[in-house]
């Protein structure tokens, strides 16, 4: 009885996340949408900055999405805004919209701020800072480094 | 350096804008100019809304910059410190330095960033290290080489995490250059940035450069945002499976290897003394560092690629 209870009380507060979902948007580059609610899930989807995804509940960090495409996977919160992003002008509208709930693509400090700067500052290293950028660890190498140094949290894997 | 020239004659043209601003009122030049925009079909009434009720809220922080501003940032910070300290061309050892950063980096509150987290060496003997907003991070060959143990370099690489996940270089950034900037941004919300504005934004940019460089060479974050990054070490540590006694032993190393008054943490952390003292108290008695052969080989083989 007590289990049927819990059970219907979980029903009921999924149906309430569902009732919640609300649109998030991409805030980064590579936008992962993952399997499982871990970085070693394996990514089913990719998303660009700025695009919107329906979300549910955060659950220890990881949101359940759904795409505009209708994939459906988690994503971790850090990579999604509450915020409109708006890509381009004249774009789909922020519905009454206040400064902390829009943001604008590429606007203020963007590539062509750095280009200027580059301009006035030749001598500066961006060399060194785009060769830095690439160097990007898959989750499954930085698994097997962790096992092979016998690297384990005290309290197991989360 | 040339930026820092033209980063002076930006501080009377900005001051002097800054100024015109003020003196126009600043949510009245914004609604003009949204009304335009709006009337070009540039952006529409809900953006031109939202535009005027931010720029109506004056008060700019650092708060107010987007991941993606955050990242361009955080390059022009890196390139400009890898123009003076130059990278420490090692493929293996800075492939397992990102290993070993970028596993740390997904057990931060921020394990994402607009594009992602990256370390690199500078080849130097000076110990030092900086964490360029976005997720760039430097550290120095001088500072690797207080590392005992995989252990303490994973601490010295989780408190560089620190910074960034808190975003302590933004903070860094002089609020009136922000509000000079942000004031543009809000004003040419709906369009590509050209001629005057492109060059003023470009100046409150390496404005905010010179502000977070001047931080991270010079004047050092205040002790309090150490003491924060520290934390935030000890709690990444813990999640990845590190000792934090890594983090201790280090800053003795540090504490015995650093010449009193010399550049880098010399000048911009506090004394290492303290931070153990600081760290301690949160950490009770630790574990003692007791790493497994096949950790200890790995390391062992990077302190001596150095």
């Amino acid at each position: 009885m007590r289990r049927f209870v819990i059970v219907a009380a979980a029903g009921a507060l999924g149906l309430a996340g569902a009732a919640l979902a609300e649109r998030m948007s991409v805030q980064v580059q590579d936008g992962q949408v993952r399997a499982t609610p871990s970085f070693l899930g394996a990514v089913t989807a990719k998303l660009p900055y700025g695009a919107a995804v329906e979300a549910q509940a955060e659950q220890n960090g990881w949101i359940p999405v759904r795409t505009e495409a209708g994939q459906q996977g988690w994503m971790h919160k850090a990579s999604l805004s509450k915020k409109k992003i708006v890509m381009t002008a004249g774009g789909a509208g922020a519905t009454g919209a206040s400064s902390d709930e829009l943001a604008l693509a590429g606007k203020g400090f963007n590539s062509d701020v750095e280009a200027q700067f580059k301009k006035q500052n030749p001598s500066v290293n961006f060399a060194a800072v785009d060769r830095m950028a690439k160097i990007k660890i898959a989750p499954q190498e930085m698994q097997q480094f962790l096992t092979a140094g016998s690297v384990k949290p005290a309290g197991g894997a989360k | 350096m040339k930026f820092q020239i033209s980063n002076f004659k930006f501080q009377m043209a900005g001051g002097l804008l800054l100024i015109g601003v003020l003196l126009a009122g600043c949510a009245t030049v914004t609604k003009m100019t949204t009304g335009v925009l709006q009337a070009t079909g540039t952006i529409n009434q809900q953006q031109a809304d939202s535009i005027n009720r931010s720029a109506e809220a004056v008060e700019k922080t650092f708060k107010d910059i987007t991941p993606e501003q955050e990242f361009y940032i955080g390059r022009s910070v890196a390139a400009t410190l890898l123009t003076t300290y130059k990278p420490y061309e090692n493929e293996a050892a800075t492939h397992y330095l990102n290993v070993l950063g970028q596993t740390l980096a997904l057990a931060s509150d921020k394990p994402e960033t607009f594009g992602g987290y990256h370390f690199i060496i500078m080849d130097t003997d000076e110990i030092n290290a900086f964490a360029a907003p976005g997720g760039f991070v430097m550290v120095s060959r001088g500072l690797l080489r207080c590392c005992r143990n995989e252990d303490a370099l994973a601490a010295v690489l989780a408190h560089e995490v620190g910074h960034v996940e808190n975003q302590h270089g933004l903070k860094a950034i002089k609020g009136s250059r922000l509000t000079g900037a942000l004031t543009i941004l809000a004003l040419e919300a709906g369009k590509n940035l050209g001629g005057q504005n492109l060059a003023d934004v470009t100046k409150a940019f390496e404005g905010s450069i010179t502000d977070i460089t001047s931080s991270l060479v010079n004047k050092g974050y205040s002790s309090s945002l150490e003491y924060q990054a520290d934390a935030a070490a000890v709690k990444i540590l813990k999640r990845v499976g590190y000792n934090p006694a890594g983090l201790l032993d280090m800053l003795g190393q540090m504490k015995q290897r650093m010449p009193p008054g010399s550049a880098g943490f010399g000048k911009t952390h506090p004394d290492p003394q303290k931070r153990i003292t600081e760290i301690s108290a949160g950490l009770g008695d630790p574990a003692p560092l007791n790493e497994p052969a096949a950790r200890q080989a790995r390391f062992a083989a990077f302190l001596r690629s150095l």
